[in-house]
């Protein structure tokens, strides 16, 4: 077994070399660029066949990636948080062609203020481009994930661009040890690439990406993609199955982690969600009847399985690493909908904003969001959502502005003193 | 107007194939579309045509597109990459045999001004940095056409647009897209228009012929956008040459070259009243713009014809 420690940023680019890309379209951003490297480094030397293009934007790098996947290719890329941002246009556009691209986010935090570290309003901002998500928790997974990506995107019932996320330092920078798949294996599981109906052949023109006139022709194309998103669900079920029986990893829509016989359930995406695991752990060992869900699967939104897996508990408590101003978490939108008027639905899903911009979530602040979820319960009332900041930190900040002679009024920014 | 290298030689070189299709929703008198038409006739039916939003959007609507070759619509930003990903794709799948080489095609971006001079300049610039394989065609109609004709980086000054209605018209000045590209050394550059068929047809003819980034810029009059009646069309581009407005030129190995000298030049004025859009420039006040720029025009043929006899001295 080759077993490494790898970065979650080499982890990606083995698993774009094992799924045997074509073609890698690239831009380099912090903390992505460790990826493009890794393979540029292995093109060069001569360990991996495929053709890597640097363009001039992440808007130019997804047209490249889109036009190219149109014409035949395997298509592999990756960005993070603004560049993600600056290529949204063609997110939207790439998911219309019915490109089955995948595209590596390495999740980080949005400017303003600019930042490097990790959060998820970037990767939940593609959140309706029409990409299918599937998010990570740890180095294996992304790996892994973007073998599985690959089968997803291909699928003749599916043909969308499938979007691997991975958080910033948390995964990119940090090395665990990851199982290497045999390059055969792998490439027996991906497969070769056919690139089906979408193709550009001198001997078959086609018109690709074409203008419509008038929204019945427009709806009709935008239905198609939700109905092979959510076909998707069933696939990957399909797919993740096959992945198992040849490599024995398996990767459920949903990652619960000692949910069995659990009154209150955390849920969290990406790394930050091994915090949670801690916590659960401990607070399992006080006697708390606590346990994870972690969805793998964002888009489509595993909502059957969710209705599953929450039925019968006492409460949920959210935690969404970003924010949507003037809402709250996205992710307790996304939760609370899917199990509105469900039998047997959770009475309380209270949500918490915490861990933006790489801030920790510290287990104590695990143990208070369990308190504070056990109180709602109690009420039977779905308290309001909670931002996580402590007084430390914000005795910090103001001390910080203090040395520097840089006090300000909080709140708005036109306030006066 | 004379290549000795060139199978078109007389009009009646000029192919009697018409590639694309009528029918389109293309508004009537067109000098973009007649460009466009005569330019595909020249390129074949091997094309995989990369275009960027703006007027020429509007030749494929789905279910129907007036293409024999292949299209593939992107954004307005990024045409030269969608490019650049189609060649990538078209080399990988030659070098694995995964397509034999009669089914490789040309690649070809198509976009206006607005695209070519502004918004879309960062993904030109990155593909003549890379030396990608490609043809960009460019129909100047010298301002946002698509959207009713406001002022682009394209837009000649002076010239009244949805955007600049003042007295004075356009206060900036057209901005020198071919000097742009010779600047970064590209494989081929040439201005044409539709109303001079031989000429477009040589410069299209050695533009497939050469490897690398090659720049067509199609002078696009627009009836629409510039205000005259459709069926002046080709009038307007005859003008446009023969007062010296529209050089027809070309850029190979280091040097540029006009095909094209206009011995007696006739007045712009000739030019500028054909048209809606200068018509305020002969109104009481505006004498001094019409002066500026026939003097331009002066000084920039001086500089030409001063650059061929001392070209020839050296010959």
């Amino acid at each position: 077994m080759n077993k490494q420690m790898l970065t979650g940023n080499v982890a990606a680019a083995w698993g774009a070399r094992l799924a045997g890309i074509d073609y890698l379209p690239a831009f380099p951003i912090s903390p992505q660029t460790e990826i493009i490297e890794t393979v540029a480094e292995w093109i060069d030397t001569g360990v991996m066949d495929a053709t890597m293009t640097t363009l001039d934007s992440e808007h130019s790098m997804l047209t490249a990636a889109g036009g190219a996947a149109a014409t035949g290719v395997r298509v592999f890329t990756a960005t993070s948080s603004q560049g993600l941002l600056y290529g949204m246009e063609m997110m939207y556009a790439l998911a219309g062609w019915r490109v089955p691209l995948v595209l590596i986010n390495v999740s980080r935090g949005l400017g303003a203020p600019i930042t490097l570290e990790p959060d998820h309003n970037d990767v939940l901002a593609a959140r309706d481009s029409g990409f299918l998500q599937l998010h990570c928790s740890t180095c294996q997974e992304i790996l892994d994930s973007i073998l599985i990506a690959f089968r997803l995107a291909e699928d003749k019932r599916i043909r969308l661009p499938v979007l691997v996320n991975l958080d910033g330092f948390y995964l990119s920078y940090t090395r665990e040890p990851v199982i290497i798949p045999e390059p055969k294996e792998a490439r027996d599981f991906v497969g070769p690439y056919d690139p089906g109906t979408v193709r550009f052949k001198a001997d078959a023109p086609i018109s690709e990406a074409v203008a419509v006139l008038g929204g019945e022709a427009y709806s009709y194309f935008r239905y198609e993609v939700q109905v092979a998103a959510r076909k998707a669900l069933e696939v990957y079920e399909e797919i993740a199955a096959e992945f198992q029986a040849a490599f024995g990893r398996s990767y459920d829509k949903i990652d619960a982690y000692r949910a069995d016989g659990a009154e209150y359930l955390f849920l969290m995406i990406g790394s930050f969600a091994t915090k949670a695991m801690d916590a659960v752990d401990q607070l399992r060992a006080a006697g708390w009847k606590i346990g994870l869900l972690r969805p793998r699967l964002l888009r489509p939104f595993p909502d059957r399985d969710l209705r599953i897996l929450a039925a019968g508990r006492k409460g949920i408590a959210v935690v969404d690493q970003n924010l949507s101003f003037g809402r709250g978490g996205i992710l307790h939108t996304e939760v609370t909908s899917s199990l509105y008027g469900q039998p047997g639905a959770p009475p309380v899903i209270a949500g918490f904003v915490g861990g933006l911009g790489g801030r920790d979530i510290a287990a104590e602040e695990f143990y208070q969001m369990a308190e504070d979820l056990k109180k709602a319960c109690r009420k039977g009332v779905q308290p309001p959502m909670r931002l996580l900041y402590t007084a430390g930190e914000l005795t910090a900040m103001r001390k910080l502005q203090t040395i520097a002679h840089a006090v300000r009024p909080e709140g708005g920014r036109d306030e006066k003193h | 107007m004379k290549s000795i290298d060139s199978s078109f030689q007389r009009p009646r070189d000029l192919p009697d194939i018409h590639i694309l299709s009528s029918g389109t929703s293309i508004c009537a008198g067109c000098g973009g579309l007649q460009a466009i038409h005569e330019i595909l006739d020249i390129l074949g039916l091997k094309t995989v045509t990369v275009n960027a939003s703006g007027c020429m959007s509007l030749l494929s609507v789905y279910p129907f597109t007036p293409f024999s070759g292949s299209w593939l619509y992107t954004a307005m930003a990024s045409a030269p990459a969608g490019a650049q990903g189609v060649r990538d794709a078209l080399d990988r799948l030659l070098a694995k045999k995964r397509i034999s080489s009669d089914e490789d095609m040309q690649v070809v971006v198509l976009s206006g001004d607005g695209s070519a001079t502004g918004i879309g300049l960062s993904a030109t610039s990155g593909a003549i940095d890379r030396r990608l394989d490609f043809i960009y065609i460019c129909y100047d109609n010298e301002g946002y056409g698509n959207t009713g004709q406001q002022f682009s980086a394209g837009t000649p000054h002076g010239a009244r647009t949805t955007t600049s209605r003042g007295e004075h018209g356009y206060c900036g000045y057209k901005k020198d897209l071919f000097s742009i590209w010779k600047a970064n050394h590209p494989a081929y550059l040439a201005t044409v228009s539709g109303a001079e068929p031989l000429d477009l047809a040589r410069k299209i003819e050695k533009a497939k012929s050469i490897k690398g980034p090659s720049l067509i810029i199609a002078f696009s009059p627009c009836p629409t956008g510039w205000h005259f009646p459709p069926q002046e069309s080709i009038e307007i581009g005859k003008l446009a040459i023969r007062t010296g407005v529209w050089p027809l030129k070309e850029y190979e190995d280091g040097k540029v070259v006009h095909t094209y000298m206009p011995a007696r030049r006739l007045p712009v004025t000739e030019y500028l009243k054909k048209q809606g859009r200068f018509a305020h420039l002969f109104h009481p006040g505006n004498e001094y713009l019409i002066k500026e720029m026939q003097a331009e025009l002066d000084a920039y043929w001086a500089c030409v014809e001063k650059s061929v006899k001392s070209s020839e001295t050296k010959e």
